[in-house]
């Protein structure tokens, strides 16, 4: 090699970037590892966004419609005069600073730009340039700036680091939510179709096919029948769930991922397992058979189509009420979304458990119960058989969703239902749950492979709490209650801890969940032999 | 640079009033037109602003959730970081705005090494709640120059805000408070690097103007020594409309009138408009209620949706295959 | 005197500047905050490294180096510095920037005592260091691509699955309609 070697320190420095300049005039570079594929043409067309073509986010001609100044400047516009809480965090921010280092991708990447006043700034300074007058007559000197690629390409770069999960908006003195700012800045990239593809696909197929991963109706079953297998195995116990039945009291949606992928499945089998034991008089819905909507990661209007078919579907089925499974945005959109798009939900009852008669007061309008309210009931009114010694192997910590802890507050119905499944049950560091939860750092659609160390550092602060809990409680089980958590979590224990795996509540309830007629149990779902049964497993083999 | 403009645009400002009125005589255009026009400015500016976020509807119920939801008795909900009821969000709000409640919101601290390190959250949390709660007091005395009988509440703020009973005149706690906690914030800004980082000049203004209004308020009450009479006579002229140009009222304070008519004029167009926004954050004052109560978006439009007739019409024969039960055989 | 009784009187000035190094491999605007947030949990890379260097040069100075804890430390930079916008070479530079440290830090008293060879034996020991490094490095990258293809192979297992691909498996078992093998596969799969 003719190249001279550089020194350590010298190779070391490389990176180093000389004084700074106004982070203004600092275009995005876009690093390999930290962004997604761009959207694919053929998964736009489907819902009919615009500007529909390939493209790579890699290259330099981003394929941009004509005009396309004007396209964003009128979003803009639009959406300030729709939204109250965009309009006002365009202007109330006094950049205090306290969200700083309240953000995961910040902590995890130390980016400056992934700071949430930073990632709102990106959307100001433009907004300040075009609508508002000191901005108009001073341009830089009152913080504006012109609308240009460099700064559309850093809106994409940026707009997707941000998982929407509201924890800065949580130590914001004005309550700015930069999820809101985001949806925004991600709506005005939807106008030129600049799109993920890990979102646009999933879009396309839950639009078409009523799922994210594009199962059609007899793979659902034939899915599901699998689980049935398994649990006829584990359990002795012959489950037969329903499909698109009429006249089922109650319909039951969760997130399709949890039919299809590890670990998600053993909280399906979980599902079914407790739904089978009550005798639940309920249905599945090869049409509504998406919980979650990553339409929501797209614009307003796509989550809307896309969360249409729960509610269709529950009066075409003539349902009484529903019940959600365990899903992070899903719930996010029930509880603070679903009845104002598609309400008013009259044509089904109020929820009143069939087991304990508790009425769902809290759930009265939109006729929508958490599986983990429905459960949590059950348990406090003694009406489930449970045994937690069958998940002392595990040693259980518990991760708040974002969207869950901070769209809705669901905080001590699954830790009841958890303390009340195993018996060895450890909270992580207080800074880093309930409301003040870290995300696992792949919410919002990015959970592609392509980002993966984006992912990875996104999620160094969930991380290093469980890690935190692993070393000091042998902690060995991270239970959540989202499915995009049990995809992504388990890849980033993978990384950072790996003795620790990752569970859906139900997983363990299912576990614990002692059913009629059943044959005594030597495995958990997982095949992992049960405390005291070790010997067992030899005879099975 | 920033910082250097910032400081230069307030040195300006206090240049132009002592100028204008050694050179130029401009008594009448800095005690009264000016006065009277910043004062418009700021009413009729902070009024279009939040008429202008009003304006915009609030499409759906997003209050971040900080506690506990309402869902079962035996679960305690936390009524006021969660609230369901109108009651709890005007708990929340009055925490927010009178207590900062967000910002007290301080991450736990965690020791290392065994040494104990504070996260500058909560020095926030005090340099700003000490600001805003003495500018507050400050700007109830100064009303007592406005009424011909000054009001037992005035002076019992006073008596308050002077209790240590030091030199003549006694010394506001509130002057010196304020002035800390802005150099404070200022420093802050200056030192913490993020925070320097995402500081606009727009963030330097407002921190010099008060600083000047603070400093030159102080300077005539201590040092300079104003004709108080006067100053009191031309206060209540202005308030009935009926401005008088008192005799022997010191430069200072003019400069010091001048400032606060910039800060006044200044405040609508600024980031200073938080004060009325903080009321208007849906992140915080709306219930978090929305499954028990149907909330209605204004502007919801009809969509473009998959019905379960489409679908079927894709997947009839799978799902007849599978058993799955079909509208139309 | 030794050296290494000379290196521990000067712990905490060598830590700091290597600290200091370390935190120079990351671009300006995010030094500051590694730096500065001092809440483990609020700034989980500034803690690891500050642990994880500080601990690494306790096993150096140690009679006996014990590669495996000494690898369990390293560990804790590497895997967060696998991650980040870094080749491999500065990923692991950090390591020898301990040397010129060492060096600027305790030349005098080297010299002073006669130290060199104690020095170079030293530094050997951060060569070793620095071996170890490089396959902690290298597995937290293999790991990194064998999540990729893990998430890739359970997006598409319950597919295989279905389409009966799963003869490999059948044929291995005593007994082909036992559900229960694809439990254990599935549960490999998962590991």
């Amino acid at each position: 090699m003719a190249t001279k070697l550089p020194k350590p320190d010298e190779l070391s420095r490389i990176d180093y970037t000389p004084p700074k300049k106004c982070w203004m005039d600092t275009p995005a570079e876009l690093k390999p590892g930290m962004y997604c594929w761009g959207a694919k043409a053929k998964n736009l067309n489907v819902v009919g966004f615009p500007n529909a073509r390939d493209w790579s986010p890699a290259e330099e001609d981003w394929k941009l419609p004509k005009e396309w100044e004007g396209t964003v400047l009128e979003g803009i516009h639009d959406r300030l005069s729709k939204y109250r809480s965009f309009r006002l965090f365009m202007d109330v921010c006094v950049r205090c600073g306290a969200c700083a280092d309240k953000c995961h991708f910040y902590i995890g990447t130390g980016d400056p730009k992934n700071m949430p006043v930073l990632r709102a700034e990106l959307l100001r300074s433009v907004y300040r340039k075009y609508f508002t007058v000191p901005g108009k007559l001073f341009g830089g000197l009152a913080g504006a700036r012109e609308l240009t690629t460099e700064v559309l390409k850093e809106w994409w770069y940026y707009f997707f680091q941000c998982t929407e999960c509201r924890r800065c908006s949580v130590f914001c003195p004005y309550g700015i939510d930069t999820a809101e700012v985001t949806m925004m800045g991600r709506e005005l990239l939807n106008l030129l179709g600049l799109n993920i593809d890990w979102i646009a696909g999933p879009v396309a197929n839950c639009y078409k096919k009523g799922n994210h991963l594009g199962l059609e109706p007899h793979t659902i079953k034939s899915s599901m029948e699998f689980f049935l297998d398994d649990i006829d195995t584990l359990t002795g116990v012959k489950v037969e769930p329903t499909f698109n039945r009429k006249g089922a009291e109650i319909l039951f949606v969760t997130p399709s991922v949890d039919l299809f992928a590890d670990p998600g499945t053993y909280t399906a089998m979980g599902y079914l397992m407790l739904f089978h034991e009550l005798g639940l008089d309920y249905t599945w819905s090869t049409y509504a058979s998406e919980g979650g909507n990553f339409g929501v990661f797209t614009s307003n209007e796509m989550a809307k189509r896309l969360h249409y078919k729960i509610y269709a579907e529950a009066k075409r089925l003539g349902v009484k009420y529903i019940i959600g499974g365990e899903c992070g945005h899903m719930w996010r959109l029930v509880n603070q979304y679903l009845d104002t798009w598609h309400g008013p939900a009259d044509f089904m009852e109020e929820p009143v458990s069939p087991i304990t008669g508790t009425k769902f007061e809290n759930a009265k309008s939109t006729k929508m119960v958490h599986v983990i309210e429905f459960t949590a009931d059950l348990i406090k009114n003694g009406k489930l058989k449970l045994d937690p010694t069958r998940n002392d192997h595990l040693n259980v910590t518990y991760h708040d969703s974002c969207n869950t802890a901070r769209g809705m507050g669901l905080l001590d119905e699954p830790r009841y239902v958890l303390k009340n499944s195993c018996s060895n049950f450890h909270e992580m560091p207080e800074n880093t749950i309930r409301e003040q939860t870290f995300c696992c750092g792949s919410g919002t659609g990015l959970n592609a492979s392509e980002n993966m160390e984006l992912r990875m550092r996104g999620g160094i602060p969930r991380a290093n709490a469980v890690k935190h809990v692993h070393e000091k409680y042998g902690v060995n089980m991270l239970t959540n209650i989202c499915a995009i958590d049990r995809a992504t979590l388990k890849a980033s224990m993978d990384y950072w801890v790996p003795d620790v795996s990752v569970a859906g509540v139900h997983e363990l309830v299912g576990n614990a969940l002692i059913m009629t007629g059943e044959k005594e149990r030597t495995t958990d779902m997982r095949g992992e032999p049960l405390p005291g049964k070790e010997g067992d497993e030899n005879e099975t083999v | 640079m920033k910082i250097i403009f910032s400081f230069f645009t307030v040195v300006l400002l206090v240049l132009l009033a002592f100028l204008g009125l050694k050179i130029a005589n401009l008594y009448y255009l800095f005690g009264v037109i000016i006065p009277y026009a910043a004062l418009a400015i700021f009413i009729i500016g902070f009024v279009y602003r939040v008429m202008k976020w009003a304006s915009s509807p609030v499409p759906f119920r997003i209050p971040t959730t900080c506690g506990q939801q309402k869902s079962f008795p035996w679960i305690k909900q936390n009524k006021i970081e969660n609230p369901s009821s109108t009651w709890g969000v005007i708990i929340r709000m009055l925490l927010e705005v009178l207590a900062f409640r967000s910002l007290f919101r301080n991450t736990k601290t965690e020791s290392r090494d065994g040494k104990l390190s504070y996260g500058s959250d909560k020095w926030l949390w005090m340099a700003g709640l000490a600001f805003h709660w003495s500018f507050l007091v400050i700007l109830i005395r100064h009303f007592r120059f406005f009424a011909a009988d000054v009001p037992s509440v005035i002076h019992l703020i006073e008596s308050l805000d002077s209790f240590l009973q030091i030199g003549v005149p006694l010394l506001y706690m509130t002057d010196i408070v304020l002035v800390a906690a802005v150099t404070f914030l200022f420093i802050r800004r200056v030192v913490i690097p993020q925070v320097n980082y995402i500081s606009l000049i727009a963030d330097y203004i407002p921190l010099f103007l008060i600083l000047g209004i603070a400093i030159s308020g102080i300077l005539m009450r201590y040092l300079f020594k104003v004709h108080l009479v006067g100053v009191k006579n031309f206060a209540i002229g202005l308030i009935n409309f009926n401005p008088v140009i008192p005799e022997g009222v010191g430069v200072i304070f003019y400069i010091h009138l001048f400032l606060i008519s910039s800060l006044f004029a200044y405040f609508p167009f600024s980031k200073l408009m938080h004060a009325g926004g903080v009321f208007l954050s849906p992140t915080r004052n709306l219930a978090n209620n929305s499954r028990m109560k149907r909330h209605v978006n204004p502007w919801d439009y009809p969509v473009k949706v998959h019905t379960y007739e489409e679908y079927e019409d894709d997947f009839r024969e799978k799902m007849k295959n599978v058993g799955i039960p079909v509208e139309k055989e | 005197m030794e050296l290494k009784s000379i290196l521990l009187q000067k712990k905490s000035v060598i830590l700091k500047r290597w600290f200091d190094m370390v935190l120079e491999t990351y671009p300006a605007d995010s030094v500051s905050f590694f730096k500065n947030q001092k809440d483990k949990f609020a700034n989980p890379v500034g803690a690891a490294i500050v642990e994880g260097i500080e601990k690494i040069f306790n096993e150096l100075l140690a009679r006996e180096m014990n590669p495996g804890t000494v690898g369990m430390f390293l560990d804790n930079i590497i895997r967060i510095r696998a991650v980040q916008d870094f080749t491999p070479a500065e990923a692991l530079a950090f390591i020898f920037s301990l040397k010129k440290v060492v060096r600027e830090e305790a030349w005098a008293e080297i010299q002073a005592n006669g130290l060199t060879e104690e020095l170079f034996a030293f530094e050997s020991q951060i060569d070793d260091l620095s071996l170890i490094s490089f396959n902690i490095y290298m597995k937290c990258r293999e790991k990194i691509y064998e999540i990729k293809a893990n998430e890739a192979r359970d997006s598409t297992f319950r597919l295989l699955q279905r389409a009966n691909l799963m003869t490999e498996i059948q044929e291995q078992g005593p007994d082909p309609e036992d559900v229960k093998l694809i439990n254990i596969k599935r549960k490999e799969a998962t590991k």
